[in-house]
């Protein structure tokens, strides 16, 4: 009896080693991956003079808010925001209603060839983006879409494999009674779509609306690559060119990355728990 | 599977004895149900129908027949049988370079970020205080991205005043010169890419969830060691993730664009070409000289080895993933 207790006290002493041990390195590495953060925040305040300083300082002399000010002036950002704000909720509402409509067809209407046509949505998530990104470009630019947000905005509109997959194994969890009720009182799949299905899988819409946002708010390649009137410029796209104009003043580029880096973080935080539904519903997807 | 769906027209059918008449009309409105559910299931997917083929498979059909010609998207296309291909393997030195060090690229950062992925959710997933702080702060570099952090890791990585040289320098070494010399330019793409490791890492904790505890709890009354445990149970358990996950990484990984043209100047190429990758040099052929068909022969066959990779990955998966079929349907 008395050794069966000192031995589970040893056990757990041992236990609680481990834990401490944990806990340290899990400290010590959210320290590591957060300096990056401080030291872009640190830098975006310090002085010209404090940019120039040898060895750097970890912490800035006095807060230059003005930096912000400078920096936002040296192009259009007031501009480019609105035009990045505007290409980041277009897209997200096409998204979000496009694919939520297509995973609906996949997941609960029986039509001929449905699963062959499904495994040929999963299969072009395997082929990469630059092989298409050149007859796209020709195909875009024939219809006149060059210099035009249209490229960015409709293939929005034209369904992604990903959110499909996404919403279909939401969409495939409502109950079959739900649907055939609806049926038998007349409804038609388009109604049973918009009043039912969408309204269930609101989580799943959720989690399409961030990583939509977010996606078109950091892409710099489509605005790069359609994009040439500087008045139609993306905050990524004016962050890039904005490069060139300030050459090594540190302070305002990290003010301006600080500046740009808000939304995504803002969204990240009222929205975490969407994000790790996301990521693990494609953890799903090897099955 | 199909057949069955009939069903559902049965449960509203009465159960008295049916006329051959009434067979025939039922009969009838069977298979108008079936068209009309089929056409219903079409409308659905139209819009992915129509960008299947207007922005994946048209594509694909054209930049195969392009490859094949001197297209420039002005003048007309000029049939030139294998000679882009013959331009890339044999005349054009950079074609090289580029496939060099995307090649370098993909070998070292996918392991890398696959193995730092698993450990960081071995440890996100044991009981300490604050574990909800901990996955918060490992999982939020992986949504950061885009040119701020390009611009972020510039800084850090700058030789003189930047904190990476900063530290190396308090504990005796003397930093490189990161993304000025050749040698370090893709190590210091790659360190960027490990900050970031936090996405991969959500992955295989949701996994680790997942198994059940009495399979520990077994092993600990065999007095199986924390290693043992790791190696004969949790390795085995996430092998379907680690397979999901090499194969996505490594599309993704031979795609790396975005880093190499903002760290570098307007996408030169960076010191001594060392940061030319593949689809920079496609870019660059594409849509700054306009040699498109060139530039399309380098797109197929950039898509060739992905298809091959992919095929040896589901190949070889075969052989060491293992499912359960057990906790997850």
């Amino acid at each position: 009896m008395i050794g069966a207790g000192v031995r589970r006290s040893v056990q757990y002493k041992k236990q609680n080693v481990k834990k401490s041990l944990v806990f340290l390195i899990l400290f010590l590495g959210s320290i590591v991956l957060l300096i990056p953060l401080w030291w872009m925040i640190s830098t975006s305040l310090k002085s010209p003079e404090e940019i120039m300083q040898y060895p750097p300082a970890f912490f800035p002399k006095g807060f230059h808010f003005s930096n912000y000010i400078e920096a936002w002036k040296t192009g259009d950002f007031t501009r480019w925001s609105l035009n990045t704000l505007l290409i980041a909720v277009v897209n997200t509402i096409g998204n979000v209603f496009v694919n939520a409509f297509i995973a609906y067809g996949f997941a609960q209407v029986r039509f001929k060839g449905r699963n062959a046509l499904f495994v040929l949505v999963l299969s072009t998530m395997l082929i990469p983006g630059f092989v298409t990104m050149v007859p796209q470009y020709v195909l875009f630019s024939k219809l006149g879409w060059v210099n035009t947000y249209l490229p960015l905005i409709v293939p929005a509109f034209l369904g992604s494999a990903f959110n499909i997959f996404l919403i279909r194994q939401f969409m495939m969890t409502i109950p079959k009674d739900i649907i055939e009720a609806a049926t038998i009182d007349g409804a038609s799949h388009f109604r049973i779509w918009w009043s039912i299905a969408m309204p269930l899988v609101k989580p799943a819409l959720i989690t399409v609306a961030i990583f939509s946002f977010t996606g078109a708010w950091n892409d710099l390649l489509g605005p790069l690559l359609y994009l040439s009137d500087e008045k139609l410029y993306t905050l990524q796209l004016g962050l890039q060119t904005f490069k060139g104009s300030v050459q090594t003043q540190w302070n305002y580029l990290m003010a301006m990355s600080v500046m740009v880096l808000i939304p995504t973080l803002l969204i990240f935080f009222l929205f975490q728990q969407y994000f790790i539904k996301g990521s693990n519903i494609s953890a799903g997807m090897k099955e | 599977m199909e057949k069955v769906t009939a069903g559902q027209v049965d449960t509203r059918m009465p159960s008295i004895p049916l006329s051959t008449k009434q067979k025939r009309a039922q009969a009838q409105s069977a298979s108008s149900i079936k068209w009309k559910r089929n056409l219903t299931g079409y409308v659905f997917i139209l819009p992915w129908l129509i960008g299947f083929v207007g922005l994946t498979a048209g594509p694909l059909v054209f930049s195969l027949f392009a490859s094949f010609t001197d297209y420039n998207i002005t003048s007309k296309m000029n049939f030139i049988g294998l000679e882009n291909y013959k331009r890339m393997f044999t005349l054009d030195d950079m074609f090289w370079t580029a496939l060099w060090n995307t090649l370098y690229y993909v070998i070292f950062s996918v392991p890398l970020t696959t193995a730092g992925a698993i450990m960081i959710a071995v440890l996100l997933n044991q009981k300490v205080i604050g574990m909800k702080v901990f996955r918060t702060i490992y999982y939020l570099p992986s949504i950061l991205s885009g040119v701020a952090v390009y611009f972020l890791w510039m800084q850090m990585l700058s030789p003189s005043t930047g904190l990476v040289n900063q530290f190396l320098h308090l504990v005796g070494i003397e930093g490189p010169s990161w993304l000025f010399d050749p040698h370090w330019t893709k190590p210091a793409l790659i360190l960027m890419k490990m900050w970031s490791v936090g996405g991969g890492m959500l992955l295989y904790l949701g996994r680790m969830q997942g198994i059940s505890p009495s399979l520990y709890e077994a092993a600990d009354l065999d007095g199986a060691s924390g290693p043992q445990k790791f190696f004969h149970i949790t390795l085995p358990m996430i092998t379907p993730i680690i397979f999901f996950d090499i194969i996505t990484s490594t599309i993704g990984s031979f795609q790396i664009f975005q880093e190499a043209y903002v760290m570098t100047q307007n996408g030169q190429g960076g010191p001594g070409n060392s940061l030319l990758f593949y689809n920079l040099h496609m870019w660059n052929n594409a849509f700054k000289s306009f040699d498109m068909g060139y530039a399309s022969a380098m797109a197929w066959f950039l898509f060739i080895i992905i298809m091959v990779l992919t095929f040896i990955n589901l190949k070889a998966g075969k052989k060491w993933v293992y499912y359960d079929g057990g906790d997850d349907k």
